[in-house]
């Protein structure tokens, strides 16, 4: 049996795009519609609904899976080490263009139109003013190589540079002493991150990919990038940070994956 | 040498599976059914084998969440219950006597037995050389499918363990091959033991007596011909 590859084209990311997550949603809001039995009774999917049946659905029981994925996450900010770097590769080993992934597929990316954008910040910050793209790429820039690992299993090398995420955060006067960092996407993705991560080494709020500015689908202007995290956790398209103590769930923590996603 | 009395304490007290033992084996059989079920519903969302998905009949989850909330519930029963095994194995004597020694001529003879269908099976006591070898080796395979989703979990925190692995790929494919074997040897496994259905009554009673204190795990109560 042969080593699953994927058929290149001139036109995409070498790396062909990964659908199987998008599809799931796809069948997600499917599923929410067919609870109101108006497709289902007219069509097949009321054979799918005969079929489909998941005990993991019944609300008692994702309760409690949801409950040892939490206390999952407390065993992962434990064993979390603050100083402990990532491994880094080299510029050889790093995959251009990077692989797309989103909650949708490449050709829905609404690209950000860099003149007009600015990150906006909230929460406990002093200096609140936006920030234009110009402004963050007179920054001192820092570079990472790190390993993209996306939850599905896939992984590649990927070169990431931009303003180191705590040096960005002590210049405008983020109280890092608060426990969440949170990000509001132009594609209304939500993701947060736990404050040790926030200040790791290794996470960086990446302007470039391998020297060049990053491409719309991959999150222009500006993203996270961390080494430490599964790769939804790192928000593209960023509009907005906010620093907070407050826990709110975000974009795939709501659909039941784990929410802290260390690696 | 124990006296007498403790030696007959032994064997009014000693079966073939204590119940610590039967109760270790049926969790786990409930832990591996949902991590493979779980497991293969998370290869399906980025297949390692062109040729091989899961159909979805036969996963645990509706959505790739679900499979991974599964696997990362299952992994504790697993893991903490196969703690308890070894532990129990090893402080109680029970992996000294009923695994070692293994005898390299034997494991050949028992081959050769069975492939002629003449191995014989009336004594569940003593396990042969084969035996010995395949639930040594699934032990082995179930500390390192532990080990490679450690690595899974976290190749970054545990870096010089993943390291060893060469690569993230590599990871996920000796994760695969652990599961394979445990596949494998659980169709033989239930196989067997479907077979010979003594042995699997004997999972859940207990089955014959047997006597501790003799090395070789010897039976003293010839309780096979009245289990029949």
């Amino acid at each position: 049996m042969a080593i699953h590859t994927r058929t290149p084209s001139i036109f995409r990311p070498q790396t062909p795009v990964d659908q199987s997550v998008l599809t799931e949603t796809r069948k997600l809001v499917d599923c929410i519609n067919r609870r109101g039995l108006l497709r289902g009774a007219v069509s097949l999917g009321a054979l799918t609904m005969l079929t489909g049946c998941d005990v993991s659905e019944i609300d008692p029981v994702q309760k409690a899976l949801r409950a040892v994925s939490a206390w999952n996450d407390g065993l992962q900010e434990a064993i979390f080490r603050k100083h402990h770097l990532a491994p880094t590769f080299s510029p050889s080993q790093v995959a251009k263009p990077p692989r797309f992934n989103a909650y949708y597929p490449i050709e829905d990316v609404t690209p950000v139109d860099g003149a007009t954008w600015t990150l906006e910040l909230a929460g406990r910050i002093e200096d609140k003013q936006p920030w234009t793209a110009q402004r963050l790429y007179d920054l001192p820039e820092q570079e990472i190589i790190i390993r993209h690992v996306c939850v599905e299993g896939w992984d590649y090398i990927g070169q990431w540079s931009g303003p180191n995420l705590r040096d960005f955060l002590q210049r405008v006067g983020a109280d890092l002493t608060a426990k969440y960092v949170y990000f509001i996407c132009a594609d209304d993705y939500t993701e947060s991150i736990d404050m040790p991560t926030t200040v790791h080494p290794q996470t960086i709020l990446a302007t470039k990919y391998a020297g060049q500015i990053i491409g719309d689908p991959f999150g222009y202007p500006l993203r996270l990038r961390t080494a430490t995290k599964l790769g939804y956790k790192n928000a593209k398209w960023i509009k907005a940070i906010e620093v907070t103590n407050d826990f709110r769930d975000t974009y795939w923590s709501e659909r039941g994956f784990n929410w802290y996603a260390g690696i | 040498m124990a006296k007498p009395t403790n030696a007959s304490l032994a064997r009014t007290t000693s079966c073939l599976h204590p119940l610590p033992i039967r109760i270790i084996h049926w969790i786990n059989a409930i832990a591996i059914f949902i991590m493979i079920g779980s497991g293969w519903k998370i290869y399906n969302d980025d297949i390692i084998f062109s040729l091989l998905r899961f159909p979805d009949g036969i996963v645990i989850g509706k959505w790739a969440q679900y499979g991974l909330q599964w696997h990362f519930f299952g992994m504790w029963i697993f893991v903490l219950n196969g703690l308890a095994y070894l532990c129990y194995g090893i402080a109680t004597g029970r992996f000294r006597r009923k695994l070692f020694p293994i005898s390299v001529r034997e494991v050949f003879v028992t081959i050769a037995e069975a492939l002629r269908l003449r191995l014989r099976h009336d004594d569940l006591t003593h396990y042969n050389a084969v035996q010995k070898v395949l639930y040594l080796g699934i032990i082995m395979v179930g500390i390192l499918i532990v080990i490679s989703g450690l690595a899974l979990w976290k190749p970054v925190q545990f870096s010089e363990l993943a390291n060893l692995f060469g690569s993230f790929q590599n990871i996920r494919l000796v994760h695969f091959f652990c599961m394979s074997a445990i596949v494998i040897f659980i169709v033989v496994h239930v196989t067997l033991a479907l077979l010979v259905p003594k042995s699997l009554v004997a999972m859940l009673t207990g089955g014959p007596a047997i006597d501790d204190e003799a090395t070789g795990g010897a039976r003293i109560v010839p309780g096979i011909e009245t289990m029949r």
